[in-house]
């Protein structure tokens, strides 16, 4: 059992500013993450040095990262939660090459900084290897895989489109087209609200000084990926503007629909929810009294509320509240409230999938298949959609958008776990397999 | 430049940068990371955990999620049937 005043869950922003908090105001903190190193997606740093700069990135993470470590918290990585429970113990298991390894944390405050995953909306052909997330390809890029001199097009909806775009290219990818979902009127008031966030628009400037040799393209998404005459992997994807439909060769598609909550924590701690965030309060905290919870699990409003959010939270569990943190951390949300708005999600993606479209990847379940069910969990028992390995992270929230059925419960083990991680250890059990 | 690493792919030899993910890795070499249970091949989606479509066999163990693991010397990595 290893004790912790504040254990942190998440090393992305919200994490690393809540630890830092936390730890400069006197408190033992310790910080989990399921990646093996800190920074989370957005400041997920390349693994491979390529350029002798693997360890630079961005300054800013690079600041955050120093600071964090200065503060005396402790990060450890590698650690993916699988159960907690409100009356302050939380285990985690982690993979070695050849082990699993269960431990269990006990807590005096818990803060939940567990960021988002992307959405995925299922349309022919999803499955074919060389189709990707979009902060999927860039996350796998910064993992070593080499995409120079392929051709990807970038698809989907929400800000990480042209982020991504801007970094592939950087990465030597030869990006021709992007294709935002919204349109340039739906956009209009969210980049007119920009001028109110100067750093906001440099970035998406600056963004789009990379991508000059790219058409970025409003109102326009992917109705099919097309395997080549191996039929095994993609060739081309066919486009829409909602009239007219064309094809347009490429390696890969980088296609991902804004971005979800990771909010299975919270709902399994019984947190109280407002639609499908956690409900916190001006301090960060949850309806439960010692779990506080900062970043796009209270609403998906980026980097710079993720990072204020952390601060708030971190010093509400050492008993300290900042008022100027609150008013940035309000303006803040006030932009995730414009993104929420810009890159709504428009109604011709509910008819993307084909009867024989595979919604359930895990389980390899069509979207026809799901036509005779009347809920979520009638699906999950006539169907097995949402019962494999990724417990319905990525087939729940399709599925919602298709046909509004809601995830009704979460329950523990939160990830797959080997039997012998069930087995309630008093002490870090090693289970070998 | 970074040095390299050697794992076995599906039986063949492959090198590959230090600090490259095993996902990746299996991308570099074509080699789907797992076949579905309708018998088609997948390669990771997104990148960070959360999909299981990169679950493959390391070391003889079947379901690792290979997007968070990084190559190590010697590993034996095989698409997860």
């Amino acid at each position: 059992m290893i004790r912790a005043e504040v254990l942190v869950v998440g090393a992305g922003p919200a994490g690393i500013a809540a630890a830092t908090a936390a730890a400069e105001s006197g408190l033992q903190v310790i910080v989990l993450d399921d990646n093996p190193n800190a920074g989370g997606q957005i400041w997920r740093a390349a693994t491979v040095d390529h350029n002798g700069d693997a360890s630079s990135g961005d300054s800013a993470r690079r600041k955050a990262l120093d600071r964090l470590q200065r503060s005396g918290a402790q990060v450890l990585g590698g650690h993916c939660v699988f159960n907690a429970d409100s009356s302050g113990t939380l285990q985690t298991l982690q993979e070695t090459g050849s082990a699993s390894v269960v431990t269990q944390f006990q807590f005096e405050h818990l803060i939940l900084a567990t960021g988002a995953r992307e959405r995925f909306l299922p349309f022919a052909g999803w499955t074919l290897p060389g189709v990707f997330g979009a902060g999927g390809l860039q996350a796998l890029v910064r993992g070593g895989y080499n995409v120079t001199g392929k051709r990807v097009i970038v698809a989907g909806t929400g800000p990480l489109l042209l982020a991504v775009a801007a970094h592939l290219v950087e990465d030597g990818a030869i990006v021709p087209t992007v294709l935002e979902q919204a349109s340039v009127a739906q956009l209009a008031p969210f980049t007119a609200s920009l001028w109110a966030h100067p750093a906001k628009l440099m970035q998406g400037a600056s963004f789009r000084r990379k991508l000059w040799k790219s058409s970025y393209r409003t109102g326009c998404w992917v109705v099919e990926a097309m395997a080549g005459s191996d039929g095994q992997s993609l060739a081309s994807v066919r486009i829409t503007d909602g009239s007219r439909t064309w094809t347009e060769p490429c390696d890969l598609l980088a296609c991902g629909y804004h971005l979800v909550p990771n909010t299975e924590i919270a709902a399994l701690l019984g947190c109280a929810f407002r639609g499908n965030f956690v409900q916190v309060d001006e301090t960060q905290r949850t309806s439960l009294p010692n779990v506080f919870c900062a970043g796009e699990p209270c609403g998906i409003a980026g980097l710079e509320a993720a990072l204020v959010q952390g601060e708030i939270a971190g010093l509400a569990c050492a008993g300290l509240t900042k008022s100027s943190l609150q008013n940035k951390a309000a303006a803040e949300n006030n932009f995730g409230a414009g993104l929420e708005v810009a890159f709504a999600l428009r109604d011709e993606l509910r008819s993307l999938p084909q009867p024989d479209t595979i919604v359930c990847r895990c389980e390899d379940v069509a979207f026809g298949s799901l036509s005779g069910c009347s809920s979520w969990t009638d699906a999950k028992l006539q169907t097995r959609c949402g019962m494999g390995p990724c417990q319905g992270r990525i087939c729940g929230p399709a599925v919602e958008h298709l046909l509004g059925w809601r995830p009704v419960s979460v329950r523990q083990p939160l990830f797959p776990v080997p039997l012998g991680a069930l087995c309630s250890p008093d002490e870090a059990i090693e289970i070998n397999n | 430049m970074p040095d390299t690493v050697s794992v076995t792919i599906n039986g063949v030899a492959s090198h590959v940068d230090r600090g490259t993910t095993v996902a990746a890795a299996m991308l570099l070499a074509g080699q789907a990371t797992r076949i579905s249970v309708n018998g088609a091949p997948r390669t990771a989606l997104c990148g960070m955990g959360v999909c299981f479509e990169c679950r493959a066999v390391v070391n003889g163990i079947a379901h690792r999620r290979t997007c968070q693991l990084l190559c190590e010397p010697g590993m034996t990595l095989e698409t997860n049937q």
